[in-house]
């Protein structure tokens, strides 16, 4: 069925050009040499102090790098990057060591403000006051590691996530000072060879975040990193890993947004996540990268690779996606269910509109016993835009009782737009049980009945179900995001293919 | 993906017989332009393998290995054991073509029951018949599929059916492929038009006569529908149990048409049945079904690639997998809805029934849509049979293995039901408790 005018007009709001966070911060920056070299990576291990086993890891990847091939199988067309047409390394020129946030550049500082992300801990959500008798420490707190281009600029709440036991810190720092836990846990997930972007990315990693919650530890607040590209002509590549050891909890939420330009900028992440024995990872982000313009010019080629790993048994990581942003998505945030009854969830709602292209979807692999995976994917397309949920469900020999449910659904605003459904579902275990739907009619027949009966129609009967169920992940979500999220996934659900 | 290949050994084998083939094949001049385009279009890519995405599941490669030597001509003792084959596999009433290793044989075929309407010619025959302008068109089509390209390169016959206008078949048309041929091959291709407003019945089976081992079948049938016309067809690929057989079916449907294609999987090492059908025409309904059944190590490929090509067209595809031992299920499914298909309603549900730790089935349901106002859906699950179900059944008196067998009917029944014919569901139903027995 065709999308009612309220959903139309909402998707319109959210349009390509009226991007918010397009605006450029005019500051000095230290760039590395344009192109990709041995120097280059070795420029950019110097920048950062780091030892020599990291700057000998780092050529490993590059040289592998050399010998792989870009991947062509996604459903995304672009044309072919020039890697030695790019800055590999940009950070804000340092006017001078800086020891607190009111030393860091104000132009910096500003422009987090104007995409109303708090760098300062006592500014916390706008507007909201303590209630008489409220403690301070009641409020929600979010620690942020704010980085810009290649460089992480500020960490707030280092200090009372240190007295927790949580470390907390920019990668490149976590290097230097944490260089055991590094070590151990450095492209355990996602090993250097594993496709062209990460390799790419393993070689000329600049930043990122690193977060280990030691053993029984509920991390004590929501972590967060926000990614700003400002730079022209860069590519970023942030690396971020997280690490909750046995029985540990964290949150951790991630945001990007980068300047409008008329050039294609390269984002290639890597993302690992470690879950030990009991431990819960819970991963979500909100990106808006510059999508482009209404023509398809400019905005960000987006190459992530994320991966979880639920080492231990019980163990749990869920991701959360909600992607708006970038010209080119392609990005599969995956679990590997390793541990004996540890659990992978997957919730993504991806728009796109103008000329984007979303190929992104999820991988559930599952290799230990009693396995539970979940994924709900919801795909928006309008414009002209292209939008392909791809998906992996495979339950290996030994992986006795694994069970997953997979819903799916997309939405086509306009004749001109492209919504596609990839999933491969593979058992190799009679005891797994997976069952893969994608139409919104067959969520619950009961739940559905129960609201028609009360008046509701079909319709809004599908949308209060989903986005009841969706809702509930993202009202985990601090404050600021899931406004913006909320926006972003109120759209009506009617008029769904699968 | 375009994957440009260094020959192997297996590709340099292939050119040789395909050298040594060529004089043996039906058709000179323009045909034998086309056949060499097929080739070299296949030599380029060479068997499909797992990095091909359409074969991901299926590496012929690993599961073939290599093209074997085309079948010599059957003589008087291979027929002698083909009219066997033959003889089990018959379905009351209709007319019968027997191709024994890719040859069609008069004496063990029956067109005494053809109606009035039909016209039937031999592959080879239309190919050397040098007043037909067209006769090349036959080996074109518009995949890009390596294994159709081979079939074309080395189809030495197949059968060419024309139902006219507004004829109402009564009786099936059976096309039956016997292998009798130790480490062989055999390539057909066969045409099936049916007129506007025409009505049939095409039964085709794939059995291997007594003695045949080893053998290799690469068959392709390319059906044209006319507006309002409506073809039943039902394929069976019962082959010997160490069998290679790769087959295609291309539909191109009209408007108001009527489609109803069922395709069980249940003898030979390998099979794999790939179906691609464009709805060109506005109103037509469309009902794919198909059922593997698996034991040992066989390996069952369904590949669908259904093209909604025009608006308000009707598809549904029911697939049924039952796994057992050491076997290998795959599913793929495609539904394409281009941008002007609006009111396409279409339909895909795909399970698979896993009876062995070390069964494996493989899912692919996809959808690529391009228009806003339809209604698109696909589901699929894997998983054992229900313990509880099994329960209830055991809890009233059934043995372990009768309670599995009913369920197994019942999770089976659903596709085989979607066949038109009475006489032929009941055929394949039968087929499907053979099966079952045999499990005991």
């Amino acid at each position: 069925m065709p999308a009612v005018q309220e959903t139309v007009d909402r998707v319109r709001r959210v349009d390509v050009d009226q991007y918010r966070y397009g605006f450029e911060t005019l500051i000095e920056s230290d760039k590395a040499p344009k192109g990709l070299s041995e120097d280059t990576v070795r420029f950019i291990s110097a920048k950062k102090s780091e030892p020599a086993w990291m700057l000998e890891w780092r050529l490993e990847a590059y040289r592998r790098w050399l010998t792989m091939t870009e991947p062509a199988w996604a459903r995304v067309e672009y044309p072919k990057i020039d890697y030695q047409d790019l800055y590999y390394y940009a950070a804000p020129k340092p006017k001078k060591q800086v020891s607190s946030l009111d030393e860091i550049d104000p132009e910096i500082l500003k422009t987090y403000e104007k995409l109303g992300i708090p760098l300062r801990e006592v500014a916390m959500l706008e507007g909201v006051e303590p209630r008489p008798g409220e403690a301070d420490t009641a409020r929600r707190k979010i620690a942020v590691d704010a980085v810009f281009d290649s460089v992480s600029v500020a960490t707030t709440f280092k200090e009372e996530l240190m007295k927790a036991g949580v470390i907390f810190m920019p990668i490149s720092e976590a290097i230097r000072e944490h260089p055991d836990l590094v070590k151990q846990y450095l492209g355990s997930v996602v090993p250097t060879s594993d496709n062209f972007f990460a390799t790419l990315n393993s070689a000329v990693f600049s930043d990122g975040s690193f977060v280990y919650v030691p053993p029984g530890v509920r991390c004590p607040m929501e972590l967060s990193t926000y990614f700003r590209i400002n730079e022209r002509n860069t590519g970023q590549f942030e690396r971020t890993l997280i690490i909750a050891d046995k029985g540990a909890y964290v949150s951790y939420l991630e945001g990007c947004t980068a300047p409008q330009r008329d050039e294609n900028q390269l984002h290639a992440a890597v993302v690992e996540l470690v879950a030990l024995d009991d431990a819960e990872i819970k991963y979500s982000t909100v990106q808006n990268w510059y999508p482009g313009n209404s023509e398809g010019v400019g905005g960000i080629y987006n190459f992530v690779t994320k991966r979880g790993d639920c080492r231990g048994d019980n163990a749990k990581i869920s991701w959360t996606q909600v992607e708006t942003g970038s010209a080119i998505t392609w990005k599969y945030p995956s679990c590997i269910l390793r541990g004996d009854n540890s659990r992978g969830e997957f919730y993504s709602i991806a728009i796109s509109n103008g000329y984007q292209q979303v190929d992104s979807g999820t991988k559930m692999i599952h290799l230990g016993r009693n396995t539970t995976s979940r994924i709900i994917s919801k795909g928006i397309a309008a414009g002209k835009s292209q939008n392909t949920y791809r998906g992996l469900v495979t339950a290996h020999r030994k992986a006795t009782g694994a069970r997953n449910f997979t819903a799916c659904d997309s939405l086509l605003i306009g004749d001109q737009c492209g919504a596609h459904t990839v999933p491969y579902v593979e058992a190799k275990n009679s005891s797994a049980l997976f069952e893969h739907e994608a139409t919104t009619s067959k969520i619950s027949e009961d739940v559905l009945f129960y609201c028609i009966q009360r008046g509701l129609s079909q319709e809004e009967a599908v949308g209060l179900v989903v986005n009841g169920f969706v809702k509930d992940v993202l009202q985990q979500l601090p404050m600021e995001f899931a406004v913006e999220a909320q926006k972003l996934i109120s759209i009506s659900l009617e008029g769904s293919v699968g | 993906m375009n994957l440009v290949l260094a020959k192997t050994e297996t590709g340099k084998a292939l050119s040789d017989i395909f050298a040594i083939a060529r004089n043996r094949l039906p058709g000179a001049g323009k045909v034998a332009g086309v056949r060499q385009q097929a080739f070299e279009a296949y030599e380029r890519a060479g068997l499909p393998n797992r990095r091909v995405e359409e074969w991901k599941y299926t590496d012929l490669r690993v599961l073939m290995r290599e093209v074997l030597p085309l079948a010599a001509a059957p003589d008087a003792v291979a027929l002698k054991r083909a009219r066997v084959a033959v003889q089990l596999h018959a379905v009351e009433d209709a007319s019968k073509l027997v191709l024994v290793d890719g040859v069609l044989v008069p004496e063990l075929s029956d067109l005494t029951k053809l109606e009035a309407g039909v016209s039937v010619k031999t592959l080879r025959a239309t190919l050397e018949d040098a007043s037909n302008d067209a006769r090349s068109d036959l080996l074109l089509t518009d995949t890009t599929d390596a294994m159709i390209s081979l079939n074309a390169a080395l189809a030495t016959d197949g059968v060419v059916i024309g139902i006219a206008d507004g004829a109402a078949l009564s009786r099936p048309i059976q096309i039956i492929h016997v292998a009798t041929a130790p480490s062989a091959s055999a390539f057909t291709r066969s045409y099936l038009k049916v007129g506007h407003g025409a009505r049939a019945t095409l039964v085709e089976n794939f059995v291997a006569a007594d003695g045949a081992r080893s053998h290799q079948v690469n068959d392709a049938v390319i059906v044209w529908i006319g507006d309002g016309a409506d073809l039943s067809q039902v394929r069976l690929m019962d082959d010997g149990t160490d069998a290679v057989n790769i087959t295609s079916g291309i539909f191109t449907v009209g408007a108001k048409a009527k489609l109803n294609l069922f395709n069980m999987f249940s003898g030979g090492a390998v099979g794999r049945f790939q179906g691609f059908v464009t709805l060109n025409g506005e109103g037509t309904e469309l009902s794919i079904n198909g059922v593997n059944l698996l034991r040992g190590k066989q390996h069952g490929d369904m590949t669908l690639v259904v093209d909604h090509a025009v608006p308000n067209c009707v598809s549904r595809e029911i697939f049924r997998a039952v796994v057992d031992d050491r076997a290998h299920s795959v599913f793929q499914g495609r539904i394409n809805v281009r941008p002007k298909a609006q009111k396409t309603d279409a339909r895909m549900m795909t399970r698979a029934l896993l009876l062995s730790d070390e069964a494996e089935a493989d899912n692919k349901p996809e959808l690529e849509i391009f228009a806003d106002d339809v209604a698109c859906g696909h589901g699929a699950t894997t998983g054992a049979l229900d313990d509880s179900l099994l329960f209830y059944l055991r809890a009233r008196g059934l043995s372990e293995n009768e309670a599995q067998a009913l369920l197994i009917q019942a999770f089976v029944g659903e596709a085989i039901e979607q066949i038109a014919s009475d006489a032929l569901r009941e055929q394949v139903t039968a087929t499907a408790q053979r099966w079952l027995e045999a499990r005991r």
